[in-house]
């Protein structure tokens, strides 16, 4: 008879019954005490020994499934084509650091198999890493941080020696290419940021142009950056905090094709926990260069989205999964023709029929933050532009409001300083656009002009 | 008595400065949205004046409506009730406003709240009308509490309110209903939207205005009103109001979100708005699958299952299952044809707890 438990009442009374229960009780006590011994071993492979915080997996099962999100990431959103020379952003943490080490063994795997085959159709990406050097906030002494960037170059040349470079340029270098004359514009330029916010987000933006002008001049076809899940979240409650929530999609997909180097982010389902806990397993050492804590509201968002996640270890994900549903803009996904060419025959359809529903929209892009402005700044551009005199005026109104409020000076006065400040590269996104502009207007109109006085371009 | 607690809490910064609208009078407060400083006169102006603008801008309110206030006895509504007046009035809108009011039975809260609310009738001149939820579901909350404890009451509390709300001004024939949320509730509730990831709602949570195709739209004047400025104004206008906190959950609203929007504000006082602009400009896509709407089969009012949430939760209670609708519900709501039917039956033969919900006569 099978035993029934406590709650029948069917013959349990008899002596047999209980005899049964009892040796059965005595399994199941083994039983869990085996269960016991075994929950330290690996829950996916059942071999390895299974590692605090890797949500039981030993570190070869929990490494498979951090490099199996990387790899899904980069294949279904096409990111990385053959022919592609990739610079990966470096900052020094751990995301970033996993991302080096991803991509290094994802090109190493490749070279190898290139090697092996026989046709050697495909190229294999190149692949070169970019440091931005923002010694200048650090309040650690000089000799600390040439030892930090020794230490960044150190572990740069210990993954791979065979890379073609590494680039590390000081942030000061974006405002003019003398050093000396560079920082003592960066440093202009903050003391006019009165919003301890803006000041942060500004050097965020000028890190990003940094970057971008590294790829371009040394001939880099994607950027890669490290934000992870944590990032994006906090980058998600942030954004929605300073009123940018039309221009929040852009941001949190995996592509983002808007800057000159299109921009990558395959760690983007990655945890923060996850990738420093990776970093000490496999000892993969990081170098922190910065000591500031962000202040302001960054700094409040990242607290509340720590305690939130304390309160809850998936938060971060339904914040993002949150963004994610937010219609995203067309320069979210790589669009250019033939890019996916390199794609095998049964996978490019999935691409090709996404590319042809709304690729002809495009958006205006603040030149300061480079968010799309929504309809109603839009409005509020072309009806403040037509007053604007100076140049300064101009790349004002083509600015977001977010940025208008947390950045832009006060006073005319101020605007042309700051104005006269900002990177050449930063300047020029909106004059380009500008003045092509007017003088097409005015080829349009030229033969019903009567003087070329009013030629104020 | 404000100018003086104002000026001696700061006497340094109120001292040889003038309010910054009028340039005439000695500042008597910070204003929370701005940081200004401005007198009390010129404050009253510039909130009256806000929200009589967002009033006309978004249209709410046409000649000769009547207009239920929903009226709790707290600051938020006082103050609702008294300015909607007010402007009613400068302003020549030609409303019939009402204050209408839901009395959840609750012993030493609700009670000496809607005694505030009586006094708002006779200061105001507004007349009354109070629904409860004895009269409405058979159940008091005090009665509820005892039944199922004090875990997932608020619940309970929630749902029956805000049918109770449209019960009662569907009995009073109104064409819209007015209540008290303010910027920093709708922030407070972005926030959360994002937390859970409830895109339906995220697109939902800023309007102004909802419940147009039902019955009886809601609408919050307060939409861009600071919680803060809206006790100030209490304050500064002597207004009667109720400020105790719910006996059954006095940490309801010390959440995690609204802790954070209080920081926020404290660094920048705009952030409340940033927030709901966010709101507002989310590019949600048109195929995002929205809930549909239905009506309820037992009792007409709107909903998306077949029960509404109401019923669903009224039926627990009475059967015994408390459980029932709380959580996640999808597709059936839970509950069976049979189930259904007997309960119909019972409740014929005992003649009392859901006859009251039955609502044929109330026109949805």
């Amino acid at each position: 008879m099978a035993s029934c438990g406590g709650t029948c009442d069917f013959n349990c009374g008899s002596k047999e019954v209980e005899e049964e229960t009892r040796e059965r009780v005595g399994r199941i006590s083994l039983a869990a005490a085996s269960a016991a011994a075994n929950a330290a071993r690996c829950s996916k492979c059942g071999d390895g020994d299974a590692r605090e915080g890797c949500n039981g997996a030993c570190t070869a099962c929990f490494r498979a499934y951090l490099f199996g999100k990387f790899k899904l990431a980069v294949t279904s959103n096409a990111m990385i084509a053959p022919t592609d020379n990739l610079l990966v952003a470096f900052s020094g943490g751990p995301a970033s650091r996993v991302a080096l080490q991803f991509i290094h063994e994802m090109q190493s795997k490749l070279v190898k198999s290139w090697d092996a085959s026989n046709s050697q159709a495909l190229p294999v990406f190149g692949v070169g890493v970019a440091f931005i050097d923002e010694s200048i906030f650090s309040l650690k002494q000089s000799h600390e941080i040439e030892k930090a960037i020794e230490n960044v170059q150190l572990i740069v040349s210990s993954i791979s020696s065979v890379y073609k470079g590494i680039h590390i340029k000081p942030i000061e270098n974006i405002c003019s290419s003398d050093s000396k004359d560079g920082r003592s514009r960066l440093s202009e330029l903050l003391d006019m940021i009165t919003d301890n916010t803006g000041k942060e987000d500004f050097l965020q933006y000028l890190r990003m142009l940094s970057l971008q002008k590294i790829a371009l001049e040394n001939g880099y076809s994607k950027l890669i950056l490290g934000s992870c899940t944590s990032a994006i979240a906090c980058h998600v409650i942030s954004a929605t905090v300073k009123g940018q929530g039309y221009s929040l999609p852009a941001d949190v997909h995996y592509v983002d094709t808007r800057w000159e180097v299109p921009v990558v982010l395959p760690l983007r389902d990655c945890l923060a926990q996850e990738l420093s806990l990776l970093c000490h397993l496999d000892s993969l050492k990081t170098q922190q260069l910065l000591d500031r804590p962000s202040a302001g509201i960054n700094g409040l968002v990242s607290s509340f989205v720590t305690r939130l996640r304390e309160e809850n270890p998936s938060r971060e994900r339904t914040i993002v999964r949150t963004a994610e549903k937010l219609k995203p803009f067309c320069f979210n996904k790589f669009s250019a023709n033939g890019y996916h060419d390199f794609l095998p025959s049964r996978l490019r359809p999935k691409f090709q029929n996404a590319d042809n529903s709304d690729s002809v929209l495009s958006e205006v892009l603040c030149p300061i933050c480079g968010s799309p402005l929504s309809e109603i700044e839009l409005h509020n551009m072309r009806s403040t532009e037509g007053e604007a005199r100076t140049r300064a005026e101009i790349f004002f109104t083509h600015c977001c409001q977010s940025c208008c409020f947390q950045i832009l000076p006060n006073g005319a006065a101020a605007y042309e300083k700051f104005f006269s400040l900002l990177p050449q590269l930063m300047m020029r996104r909106v004059k380009d656009g500008m003045l092509a502009n007017r003088s097409q207007l005015r080829e349009e109109i030229k033969d019903y002009l009567l003087d070329d006085q009013d030629d104020d371009t | 008595m404000g100018d003086v607690e104002a000026s001696s809490a700061n006497p340094k910064r109120a001292q040889g400065r003038l309010c910054s609208i009028c340039g005439e009078k000695r500042p008597a407060l910070k204003r929370p949205k701005t940081l200004e400083e401005i007198c009390r006169e010129c404050f009253y102006n510039v909130f009256e004046d806000e929200i009589h603008k967002v009033i006309v801008e978004n249209n709410l309110f046409k000649c000769g409506e009547r207009v239920a206030i929903g009226a709790s006895g707290g600051k938020d509504s006082t103050v609702l009730a008294y300015v909607l007046s007010e402007l009613n009035r400068r302003h020549s809108y030609g409303l019939d406003l009402f204050l209408l009011s839901v009395d959840e039975g609750i012993t030493g809260y609700r009670d000496d709240s809607l005694e505030t609310v009586k006094r708002n009738e006779i200061q105001y001149g507004l007349p009354l009308k109070i629904v409860s939820y004895k009269d409405l579901y058979g159940w008091t909350m005090d009665e509820i509490v005892k039944a199922i404890g004090l875990k997932n009451n608020c619940t309970f509390c929630g749902v029956f309110r805000r049918q109770a709300l449209d019960r009662g001004a569907a009995l009073l024939k109104a064409d819209k209903l007015v209540t008290g949320h303010n910027a920093d509730d709708i922030a407070e509730t972005v926030l959360l939207n994002i937390l859970r990831g409830d895109i339906a709602r995220l697109s939902r949570c800023t309007y102004i205005t909802t419940g147009e195709d039902g019955p009886i739209p809601r609408c919050k004047p307060f939409k861009y009103t600071y919680e803060k400025e809206i006790v100030m104004y209490a304050y500064f206008k002597k207004l009667d109001y109720f400020s105790t906190e719910c006996i059954y959950s006095p940490n309801a609203y010390r959440g995690f979100a609204r802790e954070f929007i209080k920081d926020l504000e404290r660094i920048r006082p705009r952030a409340i708005l940033d927030i709901i602009r966010s709101g507002e400009n989310f590019r949600i896509s048109t195929f995002t699958r929205m809930p549909e709407q239905g009506t309820c089969k037992r009792c007409g009012y709107i909903s998306s299952q077949k029960l509404c949430k109401a019923c669903l939760l009224l039926e627990g209670l009475n059967r015994g299952l408390p459980k029932l609708g709380i959580g996640r519900t999808k597709g059936h709501n839970g509950v069976n044809k049979d189930d259904e039917q007997q309960k119909i039956s019972h409740s014929r033969e005992k003649g009392s707890s859901l006859q009251s919900k039955q609502c044929g006569t109330l026109d949805f």
